[in-house]
Order: structure tokens, then C-alpha cells, then sequence
């Protein structure tokens, strides 16, 4: 395995389950199941053990390893220096479970789809594109951006809403954008954080070829997940992009001057999504948007920037769902996170955190409460 | 299923117990060197009530229980050392009160070290406790249950003399109050002026009950903090050091650290003599208290302070100290472990000069590391060695040195902390005919079928 020369170096003196500052265990994965085992450290152990054929690839070591929601709270406070190694350890031991093809169903179910239809929805490609339908984006044909949407955005009926009200803001904010409709494939995240290397790599090749042959050069990305893996993972494979997540363009769109705000009273508090806050450091732009509107009180939660709890959606949980039920699943925990800081909309900059999110507010029945909105649907609401 | 994991599952809930071999091979070891036993079962109750209830499954079935906060001992204390059921006590990390004008909190029996740090740095900006620099997840229970020390121990004693009340759940499932708190609403004291029943408990490391809650004593925050480091090489005159710096009464906290790296430390002595003040007036003042009573020393050329680099101070000055868990990964291995006799100020050359002796003979890396303990009644003289988990030998090395520690530190009068089951029974064989028949007394009493702990000062 990968990285195998590293696991033994784990201490288990669990800083990397905490905050910065120990406000709470900010593993989501520990906090669903609280044994030790589900924590980082004692995934590190059980690895070991596992190379060292002292425990068996059970059901439950599947489920360990793949309850990890890839969140990277473990990579920010691990206080050793082989920390930023954790999560590719978590996803080199998926790689070993995927060929030696022992995986929970779930997981194995996502991956089939992904590689039969190219979408986890099982949906026919030509339906990828629909999202736009009605809206002004155009089809990419040498425009200075092209516009990523990704399968969740493609696909699932919230997000496409998402990425119609996303495309849309950028048209109007002069942008020059297109997008890939229906010759969109998936960016590959969730394949590699599952441990499908070889057919993230498939993909990841077959993206940069077609992003190459139309001569694309930078990119926008609704979803921070396809954000991660065009920023870090393409390089590696050829593909070196301007990548941009869309909060990054708002911000700057905005502070130039060229979207304009008027007054939008509301108070939100702001999830950061994993892959753009811890794993590509990107917290500040979401904030100045929400920032820029007047009238707009912005609540931070407890844990936030470095800091903040994953939804539990990261690393293909939101696929295969390893997280979900009860009331210690990490969405439903963030969700009464949010509902403490006395905001009623929960802005989110991810269609994932906000599917998520979304589905935490209604097993707490807070629908009265609380709602999720995507940052760019707060700013059409800003509208002049 | 097995009836005893049907009979868990129904007191704590299915998710919450496991007879699996993933947590049995987890929960068979800690991060030291002691040998592994597995357990039958791991449990991690939520509630009192649970506890009891598992508490009374365990006697009546005579099955074997180790309560477990974070595992961070180090010396195998939870391990089950005759399996049985593992309750791992970290869903239990309430906050039940905090009294401000008082200074008193009342916590949870797996309440971490980190979570109360950050609820009183929140909530009580002039309160804090006494935190060790055990990782954050360190539970605050069995710290005083091992009596641990931390950042006020020089000021107040043992962490564990600052429990102002106990609820313990007994062997046979009962509850009872220890303290103020079992005649009075109020918490606020654990035996004064009634008789001290918290030493039945506190010491025992789980092997005669297990506690739910604590209160504990919370003591001024001040709004500044600052360190200076004095270095000698005089190991000799490091208990008149320590004299005339407690004299002053100025100082937070005094911890001596030697170490073979960088080689600029070798062979010197580093006090961290850690100091606060409301005002930069107070600092300062304290800062020239401290520099006054080391000025002798000084002036005979037997040592001085040593500028502390910017980038070395939030290091030193954070708490609990991250740096002090990075030791484990020095040599890219993971692992630490030390031996931490209480000892008396004066043994400070004999402690120093064997950890050096020992490393040199087992050729291992190491780290000496002295905190006082009250105005230098004695000192934790930690001697740590850090060993590659990859290397077998190596542990092996770390063992045997660690062995000699223990007999080294008997004979030169020290008492063993959190000792390990080989320590407790040279301990054991030491001890008073007298004190040995009370301790077996009272742990037959009080746990007549040998449930809790089991291994753990056993009198024979
Ligand atoms: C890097 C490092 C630095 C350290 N620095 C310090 C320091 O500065 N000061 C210090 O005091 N210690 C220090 N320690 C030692 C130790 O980690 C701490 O004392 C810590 O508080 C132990 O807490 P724990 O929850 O990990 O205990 P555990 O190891 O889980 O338990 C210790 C004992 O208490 C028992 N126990 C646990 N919970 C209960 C309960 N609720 N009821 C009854 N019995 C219980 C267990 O059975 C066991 O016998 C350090 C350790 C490390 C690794
Ligand atoms: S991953 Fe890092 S912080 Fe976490 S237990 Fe291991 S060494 Fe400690
Ligand atoms: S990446 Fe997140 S979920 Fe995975 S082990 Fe680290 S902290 Fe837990």
C-alpha cells in the first residue's frame, strides 16, 4: 500500500479529532460512531493491523475506512509532520479494498454507475445539459471560461437549480462562460476519494484531452469537489488549468464593481465546504460576497474556516451515505450548529453541503426555522 | 450476538457496543509499551444510569470492567488486562456547572482537558484549571484518578488535590457522593472537614469504582503570561534553584527539560519558569522577582537566562504543549513512552545523570523532563524515551530502559506515578505491612468479586 512506510508513526493522541482550539471532536466520522476506531488515529492503527494481517478485511474495516468523510479536519490538526499525508493514507487503503474488490455495496454501486453511465444518477448523458434549459449559459465554443458543473449539479433536481442560478449570475455579470452540456463528464473527486484510482485517472484523462481539444484554458466550477480535483489532481495528468471555484469569481466581480447590490436583510450563517475551505484554502471569498450585501447580517458558527464541521458529505458519503441516520449523523449535527448562531438561512457554496444540509434541517424538523440557500442564490436576491 | 452484547446493547444501544474485532484489537493496547490484552467488549455509555447498568450487568455476571478515558497514560492502565468489557467513557463530556465567584466546575466523567479549556477561555475569561500537557482528549476524570499534574501544581499540588467532589459509580452499582456534596446541594470540597473518603477512589485507577463526576477547583486567569529560561549545567544546584524561584511566589509554573537535541541543549538544564499578570506592571515586576532570586547563581557564573526566540515562545507558551506529543515522532516512530516518579527537588542530579546513562546504554533518544510540584515539596521527573513502533528491538531497548528506571527510582526514594502493573507490584512488595492490609482491605470491601480494573493493585 501507499504511504505503508507512515502508518506506524501515528501516536493516537487524537489532536487531529478536535478544533483548533478543542471546542468540540470535529471528526465527523468519530462523532457518528464514537468508537476510537472511527476517529483518525484509530484508522491509522487498524490499517496497520490490517497490512500486518492481524485483522481481517471485515465488514466492519470496510466500514471504517470508507466512513471517512475525506473532511481533512485530521490533515489541519495532526500535530506530526506526516499530517497532510492523512487523508491520501485513508484513500490508499480504499485503493487496496478496491482491488482486492472487498467494498461496502454502496460504494461498489456508485463506481459501477460512474463507470457504466458516467454518473452516479444512472442517468443518460444526454440528459446532463437540461439543468440550462431556459437559462442564457451557452454551449462552450471558445469562451473565456468554461463552466463545470459536475454530476451533483447535472443531475439531482436541488442542485441543477444551484448551478442554473450560478451560470446564470455569471452571464449576467458579462462573463464570457460556456459550458460542456451534455459532452460534460464527471471531474473524478469522489471516484479517487473512494479509491478507484484507475478510473479516476480514466476520467481525469478524458476531461483534459476534450478540455485541450477545445482549447479551454480556464475553468469555473459550481462544485468545490471538481474545483479539488482540477486544481490538485489534473496537473499531475497533464491537465494545468486556470481553475477557479465560482464564489472566487463572484468575489472579484463584485469587488470590481461590476455586480451590483442592493439592500437584502436576512441573517445567514456560512458552512464552509471542505474542499474549498481546508483543502484548498479558500475561505475568504464566500465571506466578502455575503459581506458586500447590505442588510446582510453574517453569524459565524462556532466551528468555522479551519475549523468547521464537515456536513458529512465529503469523500463519496454523499453517495453512499456511511454517515447518514440518527441524530449524531454530521449533518443534522451542523444543521443545530447553525440554528445556535440565531440565523435563518444556512449559505452554503457547494451543492453537496447543500443537499446535505438541506436533508439535516428536515430530520430536525426545522423547516420553519431554517433553510439553506446557495451564496449565488442570496446574491440574485440582491439584485437590483 | 452473543446474551452479554444483547444485554449492553439494550442498556447503551446497538451502535454503542461492539464485540468486534476491529475495537477488540484497538481497544487491547494503548500508545505504550505494555503488553496487549483484548477485550470482550467495549462500551461507550452516554448517561449514569447506563453506567450502573453495566456496572451491575458486570458483577452479576462477574465479568471484568476498565473504565477508559483517552488512553493517554500511557503505561497500560486500560488495558483489560483479564478482558471483560472496556467503557470507553468519552460520550460523557458535559459541562454541568461552573460556579464563577466560587471558582468551582462540576464536569462529566469523560469530559476532555481540551473541552474545558475552551469552555472557560469562552465563557469565564478570568477562570481556568490546572490542564497538563497530555494531548487535549486527556479526560479530566482520570487525570485526577491518576493524579496527574499541570500547569498550576506548583501553586495548588497534585491536580487530584484540586477535586472539590466526586459521584462515583460503586462496583455494585450503587451511586455515592464523595465530598461537601453528599450532605449539600454545593460542591465544593471533597472531604474537609469530614472524613476524606476520595482517597478510596483517587489513586486506584478504576479498581474500586467509577467516576461520573468532578468537581474541580478553577483558579485566576490572568491576561498575560510570559516565560523566561534559565540554563545551567549545574544539576547539582538545581534544588536551591528551585528554592529561591518558589520562594517568590511569583511563578505559575516551573518545568526543567534536558535533552541531547539540538546540540546546543546537550548537557544544559532549561527552566521554563512560566510567570502571569493582569498588567505589564504585575509581569514585570514578577519577571524582576524572578530574575532576582537567580541573580547569585548568575553572578558565580553558574548559569543564566537564555533569550526566548519568538518563534520558540507561543510553542512553549501554548497549553497543553503540542510539542511535548511531537516527542513520540522524533525518530519518525511514533511512539513514547516515560516513566514519572514523585520524587523529592534534591534527587534532581541522580535523575538526570541515569536518563542520560540509560539512553547512552540502550542507545535511545530522550527527553528528561522535571515538573515541581508545590513550592518544591517534590517534582514528576519524567524520563521519556521515544522509540520507532516499525522497530522491535528498539521497544525492546525502550522497555528494558524503562525497567531500570523503575527500580532506580525506588531506591532513590521515589514513589512510582501511573505505575505500570510491574511498578505497582514493586510497589506493593515495598510498601508497609500495614498500609499493604489496609489498601487489600479496602478494595475487597469495596469490590468483592474482583470486577474493576482487575491486575490493578491487586494485594495478594
Ligand atoms: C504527551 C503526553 C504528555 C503528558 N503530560 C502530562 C502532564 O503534563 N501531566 C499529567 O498529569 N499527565 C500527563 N500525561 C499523562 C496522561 O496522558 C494524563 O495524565 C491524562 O490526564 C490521562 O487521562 P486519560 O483520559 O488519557 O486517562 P486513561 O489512560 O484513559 O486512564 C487512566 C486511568 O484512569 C482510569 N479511568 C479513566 N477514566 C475513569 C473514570 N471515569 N473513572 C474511574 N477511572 C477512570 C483508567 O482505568 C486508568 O486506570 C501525558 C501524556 C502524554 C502522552
Ligand atoms: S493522526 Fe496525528 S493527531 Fe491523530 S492520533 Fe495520529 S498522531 Fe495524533
Ligand atoms: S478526513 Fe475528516 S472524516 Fe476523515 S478521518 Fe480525517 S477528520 Fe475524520
Amino acid at each position: 500500500m501507499k504511504y505503508a512506510d507512515i502508518v506506524h508513526r501515528c501516536f493516537r493522541c487524537g489532536y487531529c479529532k478536535f478544533t483548533s482550539d478543542y471546542t468540540d471532536f470535529n471528526c465527523p466520522a468519530y462523532r457518528k460512531f464514537r468508537f476510537e476506531t472511527y476517529a483518525p488515529g484509530g484508522r491509522m492503527w487498524l490499517i496497520r493491523a490490517w497490512l500486518n494481517d492481524e485483522i481481517k478485511t471485515s465488514e466492519r474495516f470496510q466500514e471504517i475506512i470508507y466512513s471517512c468523510a475525506t473532511c481533512a479536519n485530521c490533515v489541519e490538526h495532526c500535530v506530526f509532520t506526516f499530517s497532510e499525508d492523512l487523508v491520501n493514507i485513508f484513500i490508499a487503503a480504499r485503493e487496496e479494498l478496491v482491488s482486492e474488490g472487498i467494498i461496502p455495496p454502496p460504494v461498489r454501486d456508485f463506481l459501477k454507475n460512474i463507470h457504466v453511465n458516467g454518473n452516479p444518477y444512472k442517468e443518460p448523458a444526454n440528459e446532463r445539459g437540461k439543468w440550462a434549459e431556459g437559462t442564457s449559459i451557452e454551449t462552450y465554443n471558445g469562451q473565456e471560461y468554461l463552466f463545470y458543473v459536475g454530476c451533483v449539479g447535472s443531475y439531482d433536481e436541488r442542485a441543477k437549480k444551484i448551478a442554473a442560478t450560478v451560470g446564470s449570475l455569471l452571464v449576467k455579470a458579462g462573463v464570457s462562460v460556456g459550458i460542456l452540456g451534455e459532452k460534460e463528464t464527471c471531474d473524478g473527486n469522489e471516484v479517487k476519494a473512494l479509491g478507484e484510482a484507475g478510473l479516476f485517472e480514466l476520467l481525469a484523462e478524458q476531461n483534459i484531452e476534450s478540455f485541450k481539444k477545445l482549447g479551454i484554458k480556464k475553468i469555473i466550477t459550481l462544485d468545490p469537489h471538481g474545483f479539488n480535483a482540477f486544481k490538485n489532481d489534473y496537473p499531475a495528468l497533464g491537465g494545468e488549468f486556470e481553475v477557479y471555484h465560482y464564489t472566487q469569481i463572484l468575489a472579484q466581480l463584485i469587488r470590481s464593481g461590476k455586480v451590483d447590490l442592493k439592500e437584502y436583510k436576512a441573517k445567514v450563517t456560512y458552512h464552509d465546504p471542505c474542499y474549498l475551505g481546508r483543502h484548498n484554502g479558500e475561505y475568504k471569498a464566500p465571506r466578502e460576497i455575503l459581506k458586500s450585501i447590505p442588510g446582510l447580517e453574517l453569524i459565524e458558527m462556532e466551528r468555522n474556516g479551519e475549523n468547521a464541521f464537515c456536513c458529512g458529505g465529503g469523500g463519496g458519503n454523499f453517495f453512499t451515505d456511511i454517515l447518514g441516520g440518527g441524530e449524531d449523523s454530521p449533518n443534522r449535527i451542523r444543521t443545530m450548529e447553525a440554528l445556535d448562531t440565531g440565523a435563518e438561512i444556512i449559505a452554503v457554496a457547494c451543492p453537496q453541503c447543500a443537499k446535505m444540509l438541506e436533508d439535516g434541517i428536515k430530520a430536525e424538523e426545522l423547516d420553519d426555522k431554517l433553510k439553506v440557500m446557495d451564496i449565488a442564490e442570496i446574491v440574485t436576491q440582491a439584485l437590483p | 450476538m452473543s446474551d452479554i452484547t444483547q444485554s449492553l446493547a439494550e442498556i447503551v444501544g446497538e451502535s454503542y457496543v461492539s464485540d468486534q474485532p476491529e475495537e477488540a484489537y484497538f481497544y487491547a493496547r494503548d500508545p505504550g509499551l505494555m503488553p496487549t490484552h483484548e477485550p470482550d467488549y467495549v462500551v461507550i455509555p452516554k448517561t449514569v444510569e447506563e453506567i450502573q447498568k453495566v456496572v451491575r450487568l458486570a458483577n452479576r455476571e462477574k465479568i471484568p470492567i476498565v473504565p477508559m478515558g483517552a488512553g493517554m497514560a500511557l503505561t497500560g492502565l486500560v488495558i483489560p488486562l483479564k478482558g471483560g468489557i472496556v467503557v470507553d467513557m468519552k460520550r460523557m463530556t458535559r459541562i454541568i456547572e461552573v460556579n464563577e465567584n466560587a471558582r468551582l466546575v462540576i464536569v462529566e466523567g469523560g469530559t476532555s482537558q481540551g473541552l474545558l479549556k475552551a469552555h472557560l477561555e469562552k465563557n469565564y475569561p478570568k477562570l481556568r484549571h490546572s490542564i497538563p500537557d497530555s494531548p487535549a482528549t486527556a479526560t479530566i476524570a482520570a487525570n485526577v484518578m491518576i493524579h496527574g499534574q499541570g500547569r498550576l501544581s506548583q501553586q495548588y499540588g497534585f491536580n487530584s488535590d484540586m477535586v472539590a467532589g466526586l459521584e462515583v459509580v460503586l462496583p455494585s452499582g450503587e451511586i455515592c457522593k464523595i465530598g461537601s456534596n453528599s450532605i449539600s446541594p454545593d460542591w465544593f470540597s471533597k472531604g474537609a472537614p469530614m472524613p476524606d473518603l476520595s482517597g478510596l477512589f483517587l489513586g486506584w485507577f478504576g479498581a474500586t469504582g467509577i467516576i461520573t463526576k468532578v468537581a474541580l477547583k478553577l483558579y485566576p486567569r490572568k491576561k498575560l503570561r510570559d516565560i523566561e529560561l534559565f540554563i545551567t549545567d549545574r544539576e547539582d544546584l538545581m534544588q536551591e534553584m528551585v528554592f529561591e524561584l518558589t520562594h517568590t511566589e511569583m511563578v505559575e509554573d516551573i518545568n526543567i527539560f534536558t535533552q541531547p537535541l539540538p546540540m546546543i541543549f546537550k548537557d544544559n538544564h532549561h527552566m521554563a519558569i512560566f510567570f502571569t499578570g493582569d498588567t505589564d506592571t504585575e509581569l514585570e515586576f514578577k519577571r524582576k522577582m524572578i530574575w532576582d532570586s537567580l541573580d547569585r547563581f548568575i553572578r558565580s557564573k553558574d548559569g543564566g537566562f537564555m533569550g526566548v526566540s519568538p518563534a520558540m515562545k507561543p510553542t512553549l507558551l501554548e497549553m497543553p504543549q503540542r510539542s511535548v506529543s511531537r516527542f513520540a515522532d522524533v525518530n519518525k516512530g511514533g511512539g513514547f513512552e516515560y516513566s514519572g516518579p514523585i520524587i523529592l527537588v534534591e534527587k534532581y542530579p541522580e535523575c538526570a545523570q541515569k536518563i542520560k546513562e540509560l539512553a547512552e546504554k540502550y542507545e535511545l533518544g530522550y527527553s528528561g523532563m522535571a515538573r515541581i510540584i508545590g513550592r518544591g515539596h517534590c517534582m514528576m521527573y519524567g524520563f521519556a524515551f521515544t522509540f520507532n513502533r516499525a522497530d522491535p528491538d528498539m521497544m525492546e531497548r525502550t522497555r528494558k530502559a524503562l525497567h531500570e528506571v523503575s527500580k532506580f527510582a525506588l531506591e532513590a526514594g521515589g514513589v512510582f506515578w501511573k505505575a505500570t502493573v510491574d511498578e505497582q507490584k514493586m510497589a506493593l512488595d515495598k510498601m508497609d505491612p500495614n498500609t499493604l492490609a489496609l489498601m487489600g482491605m479496602i478494595k475487597k470491601n469495596i469490590d468483592p468479586n474482583g470486577i474493576m480494573n482487575p491486575g490493578n493493585w491487586e494485594v495478594r
